[in-house]
């Protein structure tokens, strides 16, 4: 490394949230950390970890509830006043550059990209307009975005997400800091979006010297793109060093267990690896729940079939004389998924994916096409009724909030007379519960008290209660840390393979769906552009998007294919 | 961050309590009037004209078995103020539970299907809403006592307020509950029980209202107010409650025929319990407001 100092020295940082009458609750305990300039030291670890609550307090924005209360942060070279998150000579904004997860609302609405973007120029370096606009001008370009004389007078919502992105992380250079903050800056992007935000943020640490703290949850994006890591457990780091030796060797018995859970996208394992084991009480009930469907002769492994169904949104307008705007989501699409088979549908967010989903589930009448659940057709108005099943992509909002867990899985073997009576009904939810890995007792609880990971576990096993013959996952592990979306993709295919559900099971992440499926088909803009055997179109894809879209997921092949090139040995 | 941890550290400002304790006084006294009060107002036999017109008891003609003195048929103003507020808080409360109901079906029918239903709904709405409250009342009663002679008895005239204050309020309730439904039925839990097959009717019942209820608790007790006012008001204007069954707008009525001659105290004893009633029930409503609106959590 260089002999220029640190362009930030975290020592023992301690932060603690809570009310002045209450117990206070340490959020962060004793974190070191340091970057050089031109470095980019990536933050990892589970959601409530602490590590947005490391890049709040280099920033001051710790909320009126959290406090530094033991630690020093120097930032080039001066001391942070920890009471106030103030720095002699030291302003947010000028010195320390910002990078937010979200880009719809990071951007002020109201005010164009020159006025956002001049804004601090003007506080912070006293540029008259014109100076902060040729200024603009240049890190607009540096950041790669087209045409920036057009996109300075533009607002908003006139860019897409990976511009205001862009304006966000020029916004975050524009007075030269020496230290940028990057809170999940990905997160809520597409992965070619992606790749192109990654490689800007890198090629920002290697032309402008600047420090970047890289908060994430994915590993992928460490592997692709930071120097060093730092992987956070419950508000301690417990394993630091580079990337490479971090995430090929990992030391610690949790960053062991968090890098194993990463679904692979070069390799197919019956299992993902997961941090903690299953409820042992899990099998007796598995085996209940298996008679049960079985016994059940609607629930006979469901064959689905989409003929080229279409799905139109914005439709005919009431007013007469005005001229309906027409956007064709779903365009032709014709799949079908075998009994016991789990198939995969993969694509951007906007190709559609969702809209099929939910025509399937009877949530929306398709404009055109025929779907048809084991030989009865069950678009539009004739539902699938029990036999087909969803589980949402947000397990906060999936559960009803005012409804006990049990009364919620119940209402389903109630509604239509599964069980003789209230009494087995209830028996039958606490089986369900106990056969997705959580406690029988669970039932007598509110959906708020239990976790994201939980939640989605109920919310499988609500799907399950009507003893479906098909289920249809949309997203189910998008919203959840790492180690829960490896036990909540177990479960599932668990699930299968105990009683032969069929799936159609949607996401945009390639190597959870290489995982997870037996046959996938990719879409692109509303059309299905290719359609194979998982091992087939991972070895050998044919369509020119399939090609693209592989080739821009950050993976830690990366680690691997170095480790392998450089032939040491990787035995962990 | 508990919900327990929260709820204790809100603590109920001392103005809200008092006014609670006021509101709970009230109701306590109107709905114990036939124990509480003195003389029974409604039995004609127990009062005398000859005590008619007496100052308050304080005061240096005032009688002290009329506390508050009497009115100009020689009732006991503080059994009659009983009587009253008791009459008052039935027809406020009983609008405001029609309103309320009517107003929380119709806005999850609007809201949960949309379309055309949604639309009658709320321009029929919109044509009351652009009706003043009093006036529409006041056509209501004037139709209703046309229509049926009986309508002006103290059996029947109760019932036609009700009808009268509620057929305004109800789009409040309609509007708030479909704003609030709309929200819901796009949530993940309501589409799963659709996905399930679960009948219309009971995913609103069972799933939507209990999520979009609180909103219409708080709304029904500042609408308890305006319902005992718009009751007052009507009542004022002669097509309320007749005088032998006054309510407290009655009472004022018939006080302010007296108010020039030097007794004011007809009219000024049940006004100020007419003001403290609807100021204490308002107060306690913008605290319900508050404290229900989740902007207002996670500040202390």
């Amino acid at each position: 490394m260089s002999g220029a100092p640190a362009v930030l020295v975290i020592s023992g940082l301690t932060v603690a949230y809570g009310h002045p009458d209450d117990p206070p609750v340490e959020a962060v305990t004793g974190v070191d950390l340091t970057i050089a300039p031109g470095e980019i030291h990536a933050l990892v670890g589970e959601s409530g970890a602490g590590k947005t609550t490391v890049g709040n307090a280099l920033m001051g924005l710790l909320g009126a509830s959290g406090r530094i209360t033991a630690g020093e942060i120097h930032i080039g070279g001066r001391p942070v006043d920890t009471r106030t998150g103030r720095t002699e000579g030291i302003t947010p904004g000028r010195d320390v550059g910002a990078i937010f997860q979200d880009p719809m609302t990071s951007l002020n609405p109201l005010f164009t990209v020159e006025s956002q973007l001049g804004e601090a120029m003007r506080h912070h370096l006293g540029l008259s307009r014109a100076e902060a606009r040729i200024r603009s001008l240049e890190l607009l370009r540096a950041v790669g975005i087209p045409e920036p004389e057009r996109r300075l007078s533009a607002y908003p919502h006139q860019l897409s997400g990976g511009q205001r992105q862009r304006v966000v992380i020029a916004t975050a250079l524009s007075c030269n800091p020496q230290l940028i903050v990057a809170d999940e800056p990905t997160t809520a992007l597409d992965v070619s979006v992606q790749a192109q935000i990654l490689r800007l943020i890198r090629a920002l640490a290697d032309e402008r010297r600047v420090g970047v703290l890289l908060v994430t949850h994915n590993m992928g994006v460490v592997a692709e793109t930071a120097d060093r890591v730092s992987i956070m457990l419950r508000g301690r780091v417990v394993e630091t060093g580079p990337v490479d030796r971090v995430l090929g060797r990992p030391e610690h018995p949790y960053a062991r267990a968090l890098i194993g859970a990463v679904p692979r996208i070069d390799v197919k394992s019956e299992r993902l690896a997961t941090p903690s084991e299953e409820n042992p009480a899990a099998s007796d009930a598995r085996n209940a729940v298996r008679g049960r469907m079985r016994a059940d002769p609607a629930s006979a492994s469901g064959e689905l079939a989409v003929e080229h169904l279409c799905i139109d949104y914005g439709g005919a307008s009431w007013l007469p004389g005005r001229k309906a705007r027409v956007f064709r989501a779903v365009d032709d699409v014709s799949f079908s998924v075998r009994p016991g088979e789990i198939f995969g549908l993969v694509g951007e967010s906007g190709c559609g994916k969702t809209s099929v989903a939910n025509a399937i589930a009877g949530l929306l009448a398709p404009t055109a096409g025929r779907i048809t659940l084991s030989g009865k057709p069950i678009a539009g108005r004739r539902r699938a009724g029990r036999a087909l099943q969803m589980v949402f992509q947000d397990p906060y909002s999936a559960l009803n909030p005012r409804l006990r867990v049990r009364t919620a899985l119940a209402e389903p073997i109630v509604f239509y007379r599964l069980a003789t009576s209230r009494a087995a009904a209830a028996e039958d939810a606490a089986i369900l519960l106990e056969a997705v890995g959580l406690d029988r007792t669970a039932g007598a609880r509110f959906p708020h008290a239990f976790s994201g990971g939980q939640r989605q576990r109920i919310a499988i096993a609500r799907a399950l209660a009507p003893r479906p013959s098909f289920l249809v996952c949309d997203e189910p592990t998008s919203s959840l840390d790492v180690s829960v979306q490896a036990q909540i993709l177990n479960l599932l295919k668990d699930l299968r393979d105990l009683t032969g559900l069929s799936m159609l099971f949607i996401s945009h992440d390639l190597a959870v769906i290489r995982q997870m499926c037996d046959r996938i088909a990719v879409m692109q803009a509303g059309r299905i552009v290719e359609l194979a055997d998982t091992e087939t179109l991972f070895a050998t894809p044919q369509h020119a998007y399939t090609r693209e879209l592989l080739s821009l997921v950050p993976t830690l092949d990366r680690i691997a294919r170095r480790a392998a090139e450089q032939g040491a040995p990787s035995n962990g | 961050m508990s919900a327990a941890t929260h709820r204790r550290r809100w603590r109920v400002p001392l103005s809200v309590t008092a006014a609670a304790a006021i509101v709970v006084l009230i109701i306590l006294a109107a709905a114990l009037a036939p124990w509480v009060s003195p003389y029974n107002p409604l039995d004609i036999g127990s009062f005398d004209l000859m005590n008619a017109e007496l100052p308050p008891a304080f005061m240096v003609d005032g009688d002290w078995r009329f506390l508050l003195g009497t009115d100009n048929q020689g009732r006991d103003l503080f059994s009659t103020m009983l009587y009253g507020v008791r009459i008052s808080i039935v027809i406020g409360g009983g609008a405001v539970l029609l309103a309320s109901s009517v107003g929380v079906v119709l806005g999850l029918l609007a809201g949960y299907f949309g379309g055309w239903v949604d639309m009658l709904v709320m321009r029929v709405g919109d044509v009351i809403l652009s009706l003043p409250t009093i006036l529409l009342a006041l056509l209501i009663s004037g139709i209703a006592r046309a229509s049926f002679p009986n309508a002006g008895t103290a059996q029947w005239a109760p019932v036609i307020l009700v009808g009268a204050i509620a057929i305004h309020e109800w789009v409040q309730y309609a509007r708030t509950v479909r704003a609030a439904t709309m929200v819901e039925a796009r949530k993940d839990y309501v589409r799963a029980t659709r996905v399930i097959g679960l009948p219309g009717l009971r995913i609103m019942a069972r799933h939507i209202l209990p999520n979009v209820l609180s909103p219409v608790i708080v709304i029904a007790t500042i609408n308890l107010a305006g319902a005992v006012l718009t009751e007052a008001t009507l009542s004022f204007l002669g097509v309320g409650m007749p005088p032998t069954y006054p309510s407290l707008g009655t009472l004022i009525r018939i006080g302010n025929d007296f108010v020039f001659s030097g007794i004011w105290w007809i009219v000024a004893f049940p006004a100020v319990l007419l003001v403290i009633l609807v100021l204490s029930v308002n107060v306690v409503g913008d605290w319900l407001r508050d404290y229900f609106n989740p902007m207002r959590r996670g500040r202390s």
